[in-house]
């Protein structure tokens, strides 16, 4: 018997967890100790009085039953006579929809509920868009309630032509209540000529295997039990395995030959795709995990800039210019993106400007990746082709991506041949370039100190430039504000002039609050090891508070001022800065004299 | 090039299962700091633990098996346990909450459940500083089992928290966290019962004898037919008549708190017939199942497994 997993989404309150209760139920599934746990409970804590509530059974947890709602996905096993089923019964509360995307991910099928009394809704479209963009394959329009409008074909028909565009492959009238046009045809329904929803589902077209085509097999780990055995173990994501078979390393590109192939500890001659094999190679090339052994005749896309739509899945929204993991089969890499191309209208369908994304948002936007990515369109391949995010600092799961194509740039916009190299330049102004980034927070006297270093480096014939917050606010960042995202965007600019300095042979010193650990950590990724100095100015907050050189907390405490650092945005301290000035017992001679030294200490 | 042609050699419904399982365990591995596996002794854990033999081939497992041993453990999963442990040179270690030492019948359940068990197990996982601890758990077992991420992510403590559970989408698992944090992983969430048993008959899976019918000593109490394991343990056994009766375990637990079935099942084949036939659910001989209505998902938010 084949297997398909099909998911039920839609609304809240459009009768999932019944319906599902009700196919558990009818298809003979339930155990009789399950059965009489659920009569008990159903005249307890039930909504259909003494009869049986078959939300119940899907609806397990506490809360959900307080609440009367789904949150997490439920899986439910069961078969009908032809076929095992795997169903998904996703939460319809919005708040929920990143368990709904959970569920629609390694969907086939997809049954949508709507209420025969409330019609197609801003959440069915938005459930629609998600199974759309997962790739689920089939769509089915499952009418509930329709004991509830007196199994009316014309409210039917009407909503059927209102999902019109959605994808629906098929619209069917049912009542989970009453079981009408589940698993039996329903004589209230006598003018419906189509199928119930059992024999639809098991009319669908078996789970797709990407099978066929050219080997793709993203090493997981590898196997290295003594000196005579080095394995690569991964399941084979497409195309066979074979023993003899020409491969390719990616990223690194090298070729070799397939010599054993090995699943559990059998040795087998090939393996098919969704096999999780553990292979060996003739030479000894470049592989670990997040690397992808594939056919050598026919590699996938090796690029670190593309685009892909995004469901944001995260109260924060996304902030454009922070780095994020990406997490894509066995690879890991930091990614950026720009603001979003567009958002995508729910209800609409158009395209809408957007800055960011927010919860639930679905989007088209471009990344850049701080290493090669292998990967393939998401149409070809889920596997290589669907990627999450992860917080860097929550370690949250925040969005979840499909990627569309690379974007062409990166491969045609090379980098600039340059004669003189960057150690020509140092070499010629007898000194070892460096970024000096001070960080702390608004008043701990980061550019007084700043000032103080650059004299000391003047005076000691040293070629160096200083960046101050607040001059460059005045030009480079003329156009940004002081939320997140504009703060980021700041510091990323500040970065990169501080690089090409560097770049350039100077010791740059910069007095910035840079208050996100993430955004400092990404300019040290953009220096040569060793180039990047973090000096934490540390000062209590009362005590700049105190000092208020500029005013400006007595402004921001008024409400005058908005996003502050220290008041209402955070800061986050350096947890292994190079080194830490504490200013309530350092003067700033002192402090400059320490950074000097430091400087001194690495020529 | 199609992509989706049809292949004469696809993979069989099991096969698919143990690819999955594999992946998730070697995911696991290769992710996290200090992985260990809960080894329950079960049926559901002998299965997992033939998937992890066969993940890291020809390497050992690489990681410790830990078992939480309530000092009510049938004699007999006590001994599958070590021949195990020691034909596959396991790195197995024991972990019994000695100080506690409750008896099942002297203590009401939950409680006994709580300390024995729950609270042995975050002490265990905490002791070993493991970030990811395996589980045999299946979504099919329980409704809020039914509700279970493969990667379950636990705060500080152990503890589940329904509503801070990470989206798992396709198989790309976020095994990220901070220290004090960890995941629990259930590599068999897609099996059913139906699954372990006919993989357990396919690869030969060694299993704990109980599992299938024999003549054995019982008691019958409130309904529930208990094997007299340890009759030196049994309190109130000498008023009782001891009938031997042909039975055999569905799940394995602490003997006190499992009740057997009577059943002709003696091989595999006819486990499998007679599961076929029957009209309860595996646990419905589990005594610690029926404090309440929620009681799987009250367990799992004190650090259960």
């Amino acid at each position: 018997m084949d297997l398909l997993r099909f998911i039920t989404c839609g609304s809240v309150d459009d009768g999932k967890s019944t319906l599902i209760g009700r196919l558990l139920h009818d298809s003979a599934q339930l155990m009789e100790d399950q059965l009489a746990a659920l009569e008990s409970d159903s005249k307890r804590v039930g909504t259909q009085g003494q009869a049986i509530d078959f939300a119940l059974l899907v609806d397990g947890l506490a809360a959900e039953r307080e609440q009367g709602i789904t949150i997490d996905v439920a899986y439910r096993f069961f078969s009908s006579a032809t076929r095992r089923y795997i169903v998904a019964d996703c939460p319809g509360h919005e708040q929920y929809t990143r368990n709904m995307a959970t569920g629609a991910s390694t969907a086939d099928a997809a049954v949508l509920l709507v209420d025969a009394r409330k019609g197609v809704l801003t959440q069915t479209r938005r459930h629609a868009a998600i199974c759309k963009l997962m790739g689920v394959r089939h769509l089915l329009l499952a009418v509930n309630k329709m004991d509830l409008i007196g199994f009316d074909e014309g409210r039917f028909l009407e909503i059927a032509a209102e999902a019109e565009g959605l994808g629906i492959e098929q619209a069917l009238p049912v009542s989970g209540l009453t079981g009408a046009n589940v698993f039996e045809a329903s004589a209230d329904l006598a003018w419906f000529e189509g199928p119930t929803l059992m024999a639809a589902l098991d009319a669908l077209a078996p789970a797709d295997v990407e099978d066929g085509g050219p080997l793709r097999l993203p090493v997981q780990w590898v196997n290295r039990p003594n000196q005579d055995f080095r394995g690569f173990s991964g399941q084979v994501a497409a195309g066979e395995v074979m023993r003899g078979q020409d491969v390719r390393v990616l990223p690194s590109g090298r070729t070799s030959r397939v010599a054993r192939v090995l699943v559990g500890e059998r040795e087998v001659e090939r393996a098919e795709p969704g096999t999780s094999v553990t292979v060996t190679l003739t030479d000894e090339v470049e592989c670990g995990r997040g690397s992808v052994i594939v056919g050598a005749a026919h590699p996938p896309e090796v690029a670190d800039q593309f685009e892909a739509s995004l469901v944001w899945l995260a109260e924060e929204e996304l902030l454009p210019g922070r780095g994020y993991w990406l997490q894509l089969a066995s690879q890991s890499v930091t990614a950026t993106v720009q603001p979003p191309k567009y958002e995508l209208g729910i209800d609409s369908g158009e395209h809408l400007a957007a800055k960011t994304l927010g919860l639930n948002a679905i989007g088209v936007v471009e990344f850049a990746t701080d290493r090669p990515l292998v990967f393939e369109p998401y149409a070809a391949s889920r596997t290589l082709g669907g990627f999450i995010l992860i917080d860097k600092l929550t370690n949250a799961t925040v969005a979840c991506g499909m990627i569309h194509f690379a974007l062409r740039r990166a491969s045609n916009i090379h980098w600039q041949a340059i004669e003189v190299s960057r150690e020509a330049h140092a070499r010629q102004k007898g000194q070892k370039p460096c970024v000096v980034w001070l960080t702390g927070l608004s008043g701990a006297g980061k550019s007084t100190i700043a000032n103080l270093v650059e004299k000391k480096l003047h005076a000691l014939g040293r070629h160096s430039f200083l960046l101050d917050g607040d001059n460059v606010r005045h030009g480079l960042s003329r156009d940004l504000g002081f939320t997140e995202a504009d703060r980021i965007e700041n510091i990323r600019r500040v970065g990169e002039v501080a690089r090409l300095m560097a770049d350039a042979g100077l010791i740059v010193i910069t007095a910035f609050i840079s208050p996100f650990r993430a955004e400092r950590a990404m300019v040290r990724r953009m220096l040569p090891p060793g180039e990047f100095l973090e000096v934490f100015v540390d000062a209590p907050l009362a005590e700049a508070e105190a000092r208020d050189v500029k005013g400006l907390y007595a402004k921001a405490r008024a409400g005058e001022l908005k996003n502050f650092t220290g008041i209402d945005s955070p800061y986050e301290a350096p947890e292994s800065p190079d080194l830490r000035i504490d200013t309530t017992t350092m003067s700033a001679e002192d402090a400059a004299e320490a950074i000097v030294a430091l400087l001194l200490r690495r020529e | 090039m199609s992509r989706h042609q049809a292949r004469p050699m696809a993979l069989t419904h099991l096969d698919r299962l143990e690819a999955e399982s594999i992946h998730i365990l070697r995911e696991v591995v290769a992710t996290c700091r200090r992985p260990v596996f809960l080894y329950s002794i079960g049926k559901d854990s002998s299965v997992m633990l033939h998937l992890a033999l066969k993940a890291f081939a020809p390497a050992p497992p690489p990681f410790p098996f830990l078992h939480i041993a309530s000092g009510w453990d049938f004699q007999a999963m006590l001994a599958h346990r070590d021949a195990m442990a020691s034909r596959y040179g396991l790195d197995l270690k024991v972990w019994h909450n000695a100080a506690a030492g409750l008896s099942p019948f002297d203590t009401p359940t939950p409680t006994y459940t709580r300390v024995m068990l729950t609270e042995a197990l975050r002490e265990a996982l905490k002791a070993g500083g493991y970030d990811a601890a395996f589980g045999g758990g299946r979504r099919d077992e329980e409704k809020a089992r039914a509700k279970e991420r493969i990667f379950s992510f636990r705060g500080q403590g152990g503890g589940w928290d329904p509503k801070l559970q990470r989206p798992e989408l396709w198989n790309n698992y976020n095994a990220r966290v901070h220290a004090g944090e960890s995941i629990r992983v259930f590599p068999l969430s897609n099996w059913t019962e139906r699954d372990i048993w006919d993989y357990i008959a396919r690869e030969a899976v060694p299993i704990v004898p109980l599992y299938l019918a024999a003549e054995r000593p019982t008691v019958m109490r409130d309904g529930t037919l208990l094997m007299v394991d340890d009759p030196a343990r049994f309190p109130g056994i000498e008023r009782e008549e001891v009938v031997t009766r042909r039975v055999r375990f569905r799940t394995m637990g602490c003997w006190p708190l499992t009740g057997a079935m009577e059943s002709e099942a003696d091989s595999l084949d006819k486990v499998l017939a007679e599961m076929a036939a029957l009209r309860t659910s595996e646990r419905q001989g589990r005594v610690i199942d029926r404090d309440e209505s929620a009681s799987m998902e009250v367990k799992k938010r004190e650090g259960y497994f």
